[in-house]
């Protein structure tokens, strides 16, 4: 095994992402099967070569600091999901049902 | 308005002899789209309203001989943000989401007045090459409606290759352009990183994804690449290089252009007819001049996973931004907001998208990062480097885009690696940044059979140059599907 349950459950919960028991089931055996697949790389030597993060003529890139007009607030409130009163509404931090 | 009897220029040059109208134009694309969709359920969205007012504009204000793109239709994939125009990246998760800006290849479309009819088909967040992934609906193969038409960009390939449109925009962090085009026997390129601007593109691999145009023939494609390239100040990583008109040295001849067919790309699993099709495709550029030998990119086999796990921990990393909150699906009976996000996560992505997430969230962990992550981006080192030495000695690499013609519907979902292994020959040119070309280049079984050109970095010219003298020298791309009896 490449992967065990467990260590899917663990990096789920870092993904914030939950299965159901059969969903688990599932997803173990894919992701044993894909990184089976993807440990083939183990047997190339790589030894003092360097990494790439990106192929783009990467450089850095500066603007002037000059204050430019926002975003419509409305607009940028368009697709939020609950909103009241010109706030992002949502449900308490913490839970409410653990409270009491 | 036949579709497969005409080219972007063709329709040009009706528009300016008024011949027809834009508006004629666009409604007869629309009356297009509505019979033939039916069978090839290609579009997500329909844009009709806003196209006919858009292309009534077009009329009124007039087209001059130098807007070559002006008043002619173009399918968007639902990946590329469109203001006002709902863009779902075919996921629950972004059912409803109505952007508020546009892509930077949005406005330079509409810079260049052509009319958008609406947005087609992907695998969800352009995970996928079958269109299987898509949480709408899985569009049909142009050529065979029991076949896949490839992924991730298969809803604007079918389009285009069932004449509903002569042009559409897609985008390739693996393959997305390319295999599909293969699938349906049309023309797709990935440009070289940076040519294009990625602001506005639903974010999946940052350092993969490139926005690139989808035809029916190269000239076409060369065209709708000139519109859309270029500097962004809003994508860093956008090139300031200038941008050459690529349909000025199309007819050039090809004498003396040295070409390399890389060894492992006919051997990895390559179906016989398809290795023969890419050897005949060899005959006829030796035929045109060009000298064509075997070369060695050693690395290839390790593409795919090198791809996987880099593709997907920059998606890990680009889809935390799907929590809930601030758009999106909101998971309904949620009780704190640690709720609100694992649930509509868990209830908004689909499995594979799940599955991409999950691999890179593991790749990027602590304790794993150094055997998996830096392991890709080391063995990602070595296959530019393989690139780089065969463009040392020649100005072009041919190979097959797919090992296969396109499969039927259902036959791989259920093996995820199995489905990732189709993209085997597509996969390193996106890790190495290079540009890349699928154009039709035979049949097998009634299928296509994709041919790819591989250039070295900003050689589009050449790539185009070699791929329009192939296209005039044969004729796989006049072929035309029958859709349902009829075309």
């Amino acid at each position: 095994m490449a992967i065990t349950a467990d260590e899917v459950k663990h990096v789920a919960q870092l993904a914030k992402l939950e299965f159901t028991a059969d969903e688990l089931q599932m997803f173990a055996g894919q992701m044993d099967d894909i990184i089976t697949m993807v440990q083939q790389l183990s047997e190339v030597d790589t030894t003092g070569v360097p990494v790439t993060s990106t192929v783009a003529e990467a450089k850095n890139v500066m603007r002037k600091d000059v204050a430019v007009p926002g975003t419509d607030r409305e607009e940028l409130m368009k697709n939020v999901p609950q909103k009241d009163r010109g706030l992002i509404k949502v449900p308490a931090i913490i839970d409410e049902s653990e409270e009491a | 308005m036949d579709y497969f009897k005409n080219d972007l220029t063709s329709i040009h040059n009706g528009l300016v002899k008024h011949d027809f109208s834009a508006a004629e134009l666009t409604a007869e694309t629309f009356k297009q789209i509505k019979a033939r969709d039916q069978k090839i359920e290609s579009f997500l969205t329909l844009n009709e309203e806003a196209a006919v007012a858009a292309a009534a504009q077009v009329d009124q204000a007039g087209i001059t001989d130098a807007e070559k793109l002006a008043g002619i239709p173009v399918g968007i994939k639902d990946n590329i943000i469109t203001k006002g125009l709902k863009t779902t990246a075919a996921s629950k998760i972004l059912e409803n989401f109505e952007p508020i800006y546009n892509a930077t290849v949005m406005n330079k479309l509409n810079a260049a007045r052509m009319i958008n009819v609406g947005k087609l088909n992907l695998d969800e967040f352009a995970m996928g090459g079958s269109n299987e992934n898509s949480a709408f609906k899985i569009t049909k193969n142009a050529w065979d409606q029991t076949k896949v038409p490839g992924g991730s960009s298969g809803g604007p390939a079918a389009a285009v290759a069932s004449g509903q449109l002569l042009a559409a925009l897609g985008t390739d962090t693996g393959g997305s352009i390319r295999q599909p085009a293969a699938f349906n026997g049309i023309v797709g390129v990935k440009p070289t990183y940076g040519r294009v601007s990625r602001y506005g593109v639903i974010a999946f691999g940052s350092s993969l994804d490139q926005v690139g145009p989808m035809t029916r023939s190269v000239k076409d494609n060369a065209l709708l690449l000139s519109a859309i390239a270029g500097h962004d100040k809003h994508d860093f990583t956008s090139s300031e290089r200038e941008v050459p008109d690529f349909t000025a040295k199309l007819d050039g001849d090809i004498k003396g252009m040295r070409i390399g067919l890389p060894t492992e790309y006919l051997e990895q699993g390559v179906d016989p007819e398809v290795k023969e099709a890419i050897l005949n495709a060899a005959k006829t550029f030796e035929k045109l001049g060009a000298t064509v030998e075997e070369v060695s990119l050693p690395h290839s086999k390790y593409g795919v996973p090198v791809y996987y796990i880099i593709a997907s921990s920059e998606a890990s990393s680009n889809l935390q931004r799907y929590d809930g909150i601030r758009y999106g699906f909101r998971a309904e009976d949620v009780k704190n907001l640690e709720d609100v996000y694992v649930r509509s996560r868990s209830e908004g992505f689909g499995d594979e998208v799940k599955r991409r997430i999950m691999l890179g969230t593991f790749s990027l962990s602590a304790g794993t990062y150094d055997a998996y992550f830096k392991k890709a981006a080391q063995v990602r080192t070595l296959i530019c480097r393989d690139f780089a030495d065969v463009f040392a000695n020649y100005d072009l690499i041919l190979s097959p885009t797919t090992t296969s013609t396109a499969f039927d519907i259902g036959a791989e979902i259920n093996d995820p690696v199995k489905m990732y292994m189709n993209d085997i020959l597509t996969i390193p040119v996106n890790l190495a940044g290079l540009p890349g070309m699928s154009l039709p280049a035979g049949f097998s079984n009634g299928m296509p059979i994709g041919m790819q050109l591989i250039a070295p970095q900003f050689g589009e010219e050449t790539m185009y140059r070699a791929g329009y003298a192939f296209e005039q020298a044969t004729d796989f791309h006049q072929a035309v599907p029958t859709i349902g009896g009829e075309n």
